[in-house]
């Protein structure tokens, strides 16, 4: 849950953090070693998106990826779930920004969907990736929370608890 | 999962969203502590660990005990589970995102290495 107690100190490893901010958003850190441009190119060209979006730590398989990765353009993704469902995630891209800034809506939840920011800041060699979640409101991420259903995705984590667990993660 | 109230899970959140606070909680997660063995374990003075511990307090997830002139903290009714399990794997989700997009980040960097060699 914080730095200070981790299984593996591991100083030259950059880390993601996880905060809850205020009651309508979560925010997520993370630092690359390269520059902006490079961590861009690598969200936003779909043959690169695939390889690391979906861990393989995840039960999920990418069926299908179609991204239109502009200001006003969509993108849809559709997993396997275990063989024997599908599950579409879909929205739209309110802004996208050459190295610096994505913004989507997700919109698979309907009209409850959080809207994700990502954005990028050069820092020296190094590029910080902030990831910012927002819920419409306070009701909906408590729903969201209450129910450990997040994005659809929520049903995934307790297996993919168990799947890092045995990868010694 | 554990279905609570509202104004529980935001007492929570909001009891979570702080370092410190977070970092009491694993502490006593792995044994009770007086609040004065929490502020010098956490670098603070005795009044600010008495407002950390009162908000873990109201948000349930800590509870305190006097015994003579020492108060006794310890892990409270509300156990988190949901929250943290939630949390946790959504730090591990983007946490592996992020580690194979460290790879990704790598190659790129090399194919550009090598694409400006040979421009020369």
């Amino acid at each position: 849950m914080n730095a200070k107690k981790d299984s593996e100190p591991d100083t030259t490893k950059n880390r993601t953090t996880v905060e809850p901010k205020s009651e309508r958003e979560i925010v997520v850190t993370r630092t690359f070693d390269a520059p902006a441009r490079i961590v861009f190119q690598a969200w936003t060209t779909p043959e690169l998106f695939r390889r690391w979006w979906v861990p393989k730590s995840m039960p999920l398989a990418l069926l299908s990826y179609e991204a239109d990765i502009r200001t006003g353009g969509g993108y849809r993704l559709v997993f396997d779930v275990d063989g024997t469902k599908t599950m579409a995630f879909f929205g739209k891209y309110i802004e996208v920004t050459p190295h610096s800034r994505i913004v989507w809506t997700n919109d698979e939840s309907g009209e409850d969907g959080a809207v994700t920011t990502v954005t990028l800041e050069e820092k020296g060699d190094k590029t910080l990736l902030v990831l910012h979640e927002l819920y419409r409101s306070k009701e909906v991420r408590d729903a969201a929370l209450a129910s450990g259903a997040y994005d659809g995705m929520g049903e995934t984590f307790g297996q993919l608890d168990e799947v890092l667990v045995t990868l010694g993660a | 999962m554990v279905q609570h109230s509202d104004a529980r899970l935001d007492a929570s959140f909001a009891a979570l969203s702080d370092a410190t606070r977070r970092g009491v909680l694993e502490q006593l997660g792995r044994a009770d502590a007086s609040i004065t063995e929490l502020a010098e374990k956490f670098h603070m003075t005795l009044t600010g660990m008495k407002k950390h511990v009162g908000v873990l307090e109201r948000a349930g997830l800590v509870a305190t005990e006097k015994v003579g002139r020492v108060r006794t903290c310890k892990l409270g009714p509300s156990r988190l589970e949901s929250e943290t399990a939630w949390i946790e794997g959504y730090r591990q989700l983007w946490g592996s995102r992020f580690d194979e997009l460290d790879k990704v980040i790598e190659e790129l960097k090399r194919k550009e290495k090598v694409d400006e060699r040979k421009k020369r």
